[in-house]
């Protein structure tokens, strides 16, 4: 059992674990990510590692709240015990090139995040431009915000924040000002895709971190399989880093739609037992 | 005993001994295991039809040469725990290779009997002695503890031997896994039906009694290494027996489509996630109508039973050669059959195809046929031309074996690997590197159980020696 030490609601939708897990502490890299099952019924679900301290014994990440497991998180309290964290797992991110920007769009900005406070430790010029569909799905601004960037860019597809549009705005412009070197994105599959295309069209190497739906987390079941430049890659093991020029985005997409179905199945069978007996 | 004259006088006329299995159409509604094994009664009359040979075939077909005349001589004089006590001198899971061993291929294929199809069925009585003779065996002796301290990554059956070989010696033993629970593919691959899981976790609460510690979710080669575990934690050996990996994929158009499925998925979401019973547990999966299965092992009947059991109309078992060259035990198939898997032989696929939703529909295939013998003597299956044709299937299953698993290399950087990624290691277990012994799947490639369990005993006495000089 893992016990949940503190819990940080950034916003309606968005919070932070810290846990108590000593020996991970200890190996924990930026871009790498744990398995969490959060009780005996529960699923095995990833989130990125977004901050750990080997000192003090303890790791933390961040979620948002979209469908079953999440849900039930955001219910977990401190002193609250989580039944399984396998960690950390996948390959630390690694960028070359002493301007980078780092592009988060959506629940990806959980992901950004450590990503990007990280290039700012290593001594890195980090620009970051953050992306969602309207205000309110922005998440962790004031701690991007806190960060030592050289540029923050904020684009809503609404413009009820930032700049009315989506992230290869401003991603097209740092190109053009030749303002960095190498690029790092994650977030929905369109927002990665053309971030790509943009990049790939100015010769900007980016690295894309993917999110396919995954079971072991381990390189055995083959679940989270992924098409890159014509071969088969597992994102568990041989990423979740990859050259995003090279991603078959459809292939990742559909894939990570397999049980839509299901996830809604879960989430109203919760809702109901919920209500019902546990609140 | 039936005697002449004061001696033992096997029954030659009786047939095998049969056992009750569920019937097949209620069987292959849930998971429960399909047969019940040999009663006290059907043990001793099986055991009074063994010749005892002088000379006897069935031990060099075992891999680990259980002494298979003595511990069935036991059974006949009714001393059930006398007869575990011999299995145990060579075999640390009898309830679990007395299960699933191909003994057609290795005890029971070299029983004299055999030719007339009356091979003793030494799998059966294994079980029986395994599952019931616990309580009347001797404990084995338990020396007390030597200080010294052993790393055994994974949880299998080569890790459990390997852990428990060294902890009845006195070691201190910790066990890595990477998952949340323990027994490898004992766990998330054979599925209940087969293999009952309270057989896998009575071995590992018998390792825990024993004093060996287990550290779940650790996946060495990350959390850990060998660095590690030798200068700062004080590990004097480490055994490496993290199984096979990454799947094998058929690599056609379309196999990436949502419901195509690697067999390790389809299968680690039912017996160890519980899909089955979702939404109670929160792993879903998906229940096709019209599944179909590529291969032809024990993986890929343990798939298409798997389906059948999750409410499938119709299972296609899709094999490239025919039944005779199907590498799975022969009583899978049969009860793969019975219970209505439908086999489709040599086809191999060409494409999957989506509906309009985006999810796998039917698979197109061509028809195979069998030329001349390849190195392993098998005859090499080559496509007929213009046999192309199509079957409706929503969920695809491929079982076409493993590639090395990719965490040696993090694990120990020091362990050579051969070219195709496992370890290279001694016929003792010993690696390049004087402090590791390696051992089951990820030596040998995907293989059995029982040299699995084999491969951990031997580096247990190799590592003992080696520690002991
Ligand atoms: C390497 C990696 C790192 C991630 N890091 C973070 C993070 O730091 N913060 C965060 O909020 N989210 C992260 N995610 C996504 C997170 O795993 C999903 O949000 C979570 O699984 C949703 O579960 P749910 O039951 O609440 O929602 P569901 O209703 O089950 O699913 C909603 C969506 O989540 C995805 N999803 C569901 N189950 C899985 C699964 N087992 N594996 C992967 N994706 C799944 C599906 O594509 C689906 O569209 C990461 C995903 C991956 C693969
Ligand atoms: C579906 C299926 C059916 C089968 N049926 C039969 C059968 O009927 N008869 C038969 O004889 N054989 C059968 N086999 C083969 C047999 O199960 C294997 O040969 C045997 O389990 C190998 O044992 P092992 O201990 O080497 O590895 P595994 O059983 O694979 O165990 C390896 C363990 O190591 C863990 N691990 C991996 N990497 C790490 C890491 N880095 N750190 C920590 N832990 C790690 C894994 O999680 C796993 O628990 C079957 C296999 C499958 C998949
Ligand atoms: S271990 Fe396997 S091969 Fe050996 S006697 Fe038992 S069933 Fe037969
Ligand atoms: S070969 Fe057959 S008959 Fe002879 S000892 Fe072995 S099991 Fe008995
Ligand atoms: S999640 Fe199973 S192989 Fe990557």
């Amino acid at each position: 059992m893992y016990k949940i030490l503190k819990k940080t609601q950034f916003s309606e939708k968005v919070f932070e674990f810290r846990v108590e897990a000593p020996q991970m502490a200890k190996k924990a890299h930026a871009g790498q990510f744990l398995m969490v099952r959060a009780n005996e019924q529960g699923e095995r679900v990833p989130f990125t590692l977004a901050g750990w301290n080997a000192e003090e014994g303890w790791i933390e990440f961040i979620f948002m709240v979209i469908g079953k497991t999440t849900e039930m998180l955001s219910t977990y309290n401190e002193g609250d015990e989580l039944q399984d964290v396998t960690g950390p797992l996948g390959n630390p991110t690694e960028l070359e090139g002493d301007r980078v920007v780092v592009l988060g769009g959506g629940v990806g900005l959980a992901i950004a995040y450590p990503v990007a406070r990280t290039f700012c430790e290593q001594g890195k010029k980090v620009s970051v431009i953050m992306g969602a569909r309207t205000k309110d799905l922005l998440i962790l601004t004031d701690q991007f915000k806190a960060l030592p960037l050289e540029g923050l860019y904020i684009t809503t597809d609404d413009g009820s924040e930032g700049e009315k549009g989506v992230v290869t705005a401003p991603l097209e412009r740092l190109c053009q000002e030749k303002a960095v070197d190498a690029a790092f994105c994650v977030g929905p599959v369109p927002m990665m895709k053309f971030s790509a295309l943009t990049a790939e069209k100015y010769g900007l190497p980016i690295v894309a971190s993917l999110n396919p739906i995954m079971v072991d987390g381990t390189g055995m079941c083959g679940c989270c399989r992924v098409e890159v430049g014509g071969k088969t890659k597992f994102a568990c093991v041989d990423g979740p880093d990859f050259d995003a020029t090279q991603v078959d985005w459809n292939d990742l997409r559909a894939r990570q739609g397999s049980y839509r179905t299901e996830e809604g199945q879960a989430m109203e069978a919760y809702k109901e037992e919920s209500c019902a007996c546990h609140r | 005993m039936p005697q002449v004259n004061g001696k033992y006088k096997p029954n030659m006329k009786a047939p095998r001994t049969p056992y009750v299995e569920e019937l097949p159409e209620e069987r292959a509604q849930d998971f429960r295991p399909v047969d019940r094994g040999y009663s006290m009664a059907d043990a001793v009359a099986e055991a009074n039809r063994c010749l005892d040979c002088k000379n006897p075939k069935c031990v060099q077909g075992c891999p680990v040469n259980i002494n298979i005349p003595g511990f069935i001589e036991k059974i006949r004089e009714g001393n059930f725990g006398g007869g575990l006590d011999i299995i145990r001198e060579a075999s640390l899971l009898p309830s679990v290779c007395g299960r699933v061993c191909p003994q057609e291929n290795q005890c029971e294929g070299n029983c004299v009997l055999n030719n007339k199809d009356r091979a003793i069925a030494i799998g059966q009585l294994e079980r029986f002695l395994g599952d019931n003779a616990t309580e009347l065996a001797h404990d084995p002796e338990i020396k007390p503890s030597n200080g010294k301290k052993v790393a055994v990554v994974g949880s299998g059956p080569s890790g459990i031997a390997c852990a428990g070989e060294l902890a009845r010696n006195g070691y201190e033993v910790t066990v890595f896994e990477a998952f949340f629970t323990g027994g490898g593919v004992l766990t998330y691959g054979i599925p209940e039906f087969r293999l009952p899981k309270k057989i896998v976790k009575r071995e590992i609460d018998g390792l825990e009694k024993l004093g060996v510690k287990f550290e779940y979710n650790s996946v060495v080669g990350r959390i850990t290494d060998a660095k590690e575990l030798f200068e700062e934690q004080g590990f004097d050996a480490m055994y490496l027996a993290v199984g096979a990996g990454l799947p094998k994929f058929l690599n056609v158009p379309g196999e990436n489509l949502p419901g195509v499925f690697c067999a390790n998925e389809y299968l680690t979401r039912v017996n160890l996630m519980k899909a089955e019973k979702f939404p109670e547990f929160d792993t879903p999966t998906k229940h096709g109508k019209n599944v179909v299965v590529f291969g032809g092992g024990n993986v890929a009947m343990d798939a298409a039973r798997t389906a059948l059991r999750l409410g499938a109309d119709t299972v296609t078992l899709a094999y490239r050669r025919t039944e005779e060259e199907m590498p799975a035990r022969k009583a899978e198939l049969h009860h793969a059959k019975q219970e209505g898997v439908q086999i489709l032989p040599l086809v191999s696929p060409l494409e999957f195809e989506a509906d309009e939703n985006g999810f796998v529909s039917k698979v197109k295939l061509e028809r195979m046929e069998l030329g001349e013998p390849d190195e392993s003597g098998r005859r090499r299956p080559h496509p007929v031309e213009g046999s192309e044709f199509e079957i409706p299937c929503d969920v695809a299953v491929t079982a076409i074996g493993t590639n090395a698993n990719p965490f040696p290399k993090l694990a120990a950087e020091d362990v050579a690997l051969n070219k195709w990624g496992y370890i290279e290691a001694d016929e003792n277990g010993r690696t390049s590197d004087p402090r590791i012994w390696a051992g089951g799947d990820i030596v040998t490639g995907a293989a059995t159980v029982i040299l699995a369990m084999g491969a951990g005993k031997k580096a247990a006495h190799s590592m003992m020696e080696a520690l002991e000089a």
